[in-house]
């Protein structure tokens, strides 16, 4: 949280205006699969705000969790108690997951590319790693069976990448070869909320292209986080900047109840 | 029916020989630790250790040199970070080379569930489009018999020994469990024997009170063991919270590997069992992991005579 910026009377983090951004994101959606810290921060914004019927799903077995506290893994006790229901992992993902019931999941990832592929397995070479990331979780299939894939990172030079060195969860894969064939359901990702911007891939090609730069940001500090020359949409906007309203809600959020 | 209860050190070297596949399971919760440091305080070696998230556990597992290789889904501290000491088997051999073999988590769930059914495979929406079939051979994509559909495929998947937690559980082994339910059922009718590990041991009247909640019966249990607070630092749920502050100070303690040989020594071999862990912990922690209480509504089964 270095540079901050003023919101009427208040100021705001780089953080905390992604997190805000990706809670506008989930206006009127009922379904979200999320994960922890600022995913969930921003579902349960969202909930107070602009999506007062969303229901939490996490992979942990959990559907529409109302945790009393900000819970530190997906697996917290606090998501279990007066949740609306709590399944085993194979109707989670079996169910609810594949059954299409997940409107929106959020995920992010160590690397992304321009056609929004994730990549959480390994930096290097797959035998001999460089650095051995977590791997898939759930992702892979969440990435294929959600209704709509919204991404969630920092913007950064060696994680917005021109080639992945794996490719871990499908975004809308690579030239010529669409998504839109048998066996994936889901239409992938449709928005990437950054620290910076916000990026859709609302053009022919399905590639990432910056719609909304947020109040402060040049188009250059984009480019300079980006490992290519980024596609910019014919209409580029401004994001609004988080409300006083907003913030309050938050800040309260991170520092305990839910 | 047969009484099954016997303690960890014994249930450990009646089930867990070297060189067979383990899979200690619970997602977050239920993790049963007890039994994965006794596996390291009698020695084991050369075992396929397999977990959707190996999680501490197993962190603390091939830091002690007994796996071989490992099966899993998410390599991570879950809400933390790397696990260090898996990321040094893998990337550096340390204390010894580890091979891996990886999934997605429905892919695991999958395997466990072509397993515990007899079923050649299992078939899900996943991997399509993505790189681990590349590097994993047993994820296969096939046409569907049906049509022009495309599914991924994964094979069965039957450990040789299971090691689960719950709340509580009869002399039988029929076992009462909630919370985070996972792929403890699942993965307890896939493997060859089963050690059920539980916080209470209590009358068959119980059990057969709320049968619902029985989700593993005595049939497919082969030991019943009672362990208190035998998940710590993982949790149970309405018994004791996850220890947070433990996975956080893990993460500190971890990046150095004679830091966590010191850590094994005072908290494994020089301790006799898990009861001397517990005592160890001290009341303090107990405290701090104490929940409160939310309990849920009574229903009625009705009698029906």
């Amino acid at each position: 949280m270095t540079e901050l910026h003023p919101s009427n009377t208040e100021v705001y983090s780089p953080l905390e205006i992604m997190v805000v951004a990706a809670a506008r994101a989930l206006a009127g959606v009922r379904t979200v699969f999320v994960g922890v810290g600022s995913p969930n921060l921003a579902c349960n914004l969202a909930r107070l705000t602009v999506a007062p019927n969303l229901e939490l799903i996490y992979e942990s077995g959990v559907y529409g969790a109302q945790p009393a506290r900000q819970p530190l893994s997906i697996g917290d006790p606090t998501l279990v108690t007066g949740a609306t229901s709590v399944v085993s992992m194979a109707d989670l993902f079996g169910l609810y997951l594949q059954g299409g019931l997940v409107e929106v999941a959020l995920l992010g990832g160590a690397q992304i590319d321009r056609y929004g592929n994730l990549n959480t397995t390994i930096i290097g070479n797959y035998v001999d790693p460089k650095v051995r990331l977590p791997g898939s979780g759930g992702a892979c299939e969440i990435a294929i069976n959600a209704q709509r894939v919204y991404i969630i990172m920092h913007l950064k030079k060696r994680a917005f990448v021109e080639k992945l060195d794996f490719i871990t969860s499908p975004g809308h894969l690579r030239e010529n070869t669409s998504r839109q064939k048998p066996g994936i359901p889901g239409k992938g990702p449709q928005l990437v909320i950054t620290d910076k911007a916000l990026f859709d891939f609302a053009n022919a090609e399905q590639e990432m292209q910056l719609v909304s730069l947020y109040p402060g940001v040049t188009r250059e500090a984009i480019s300079e986080k980006m490992g290519w020359k980024v596609r910019v949409a014919t209409t580029l906007i401004e994001t609004h900047a988080p409300t006083i309203e907003e913030l309050a809600i938050m800040r309260k959020l991170s520092s305990g109840g839910s | 029916m047969e009484d099954k209860r016997v303690s960890l050190k014994e249930a450990i070297a009646a089930y867990v020989h070297d060189d067979l596949s383990v899979a200690i399971e619970g997602f977050t919760a239920f993790i049963c630790f007890a039994a994965g440091q006794e596996i390291i305080r009698q020695r084991r070696r050369n075992l396929t250790l397999i977990r959707m998230t190996p999680d501490v556990i197993y962190d603390q597992m091939v830091a002690a040199g007994v796996a071989r290789k490992l099966i899993f889904s998410y390599l991570g501290n879950p809400g933390v970070g790397p696990l260090h000491c898996l990321r040094r088997a893998i990337e550096k051999g340390i204390p010894r080379p580890l091979e891996i073999e990886e999934y997605s988590h429905y892919g695991m769930v999958g395997r466990y569930l072509a397993g515990a059914s007899h079923l050649p495979f299992f078939p899900l929406r996943s991997y399509i489009g993505s790189d681990m079939p590349r590097v994993n051979e047993q994820i296969k994509l096939v046409q569907s018999p049906y049509g022009d559909d495309v599914v991924a495929v994964v094979p069965p998947l039957n450990p040789d020994v299971a090691i689960l937690h719950a709340q509580r559980a009869d002399r039988f082994g029929n076992t009462h469990l909630w919370g985070l339910l996972g792929v403890q059922k699942e993965v307890a009718f896939a493997a060859n024997k089963v050690i059920m590990v539980v916080e209470e041991i209590v009358d068959e009247s119980v059990i057969h009170s709320d049968p619902n909640r029985t989700l593993i019966p005595g049939l497919i249990v082969d030991a019943v063991v009672y362990v208190p607070y035998g998940a710590h630092p993982s949790y149970v749920q309405g018994y004791y919270d996850r220890d947070n502050l433990f996975y956080l100070e893990w993460d500190e303690l971890s990046r150095d590997h004679e830091r966590v040989q010191a850590w094994l020594n005072e908290w494994v071999y020089d301790l006799e069992d898990h009861a001397a862990y517990v005592r160890k912990l001290g009341n303090e922690t107990r405290e701090r992991i104490r929940p409160g209480t939310a309990p849920a509504a009574r229903i009625d089964y009705g009698a029906y005579r």
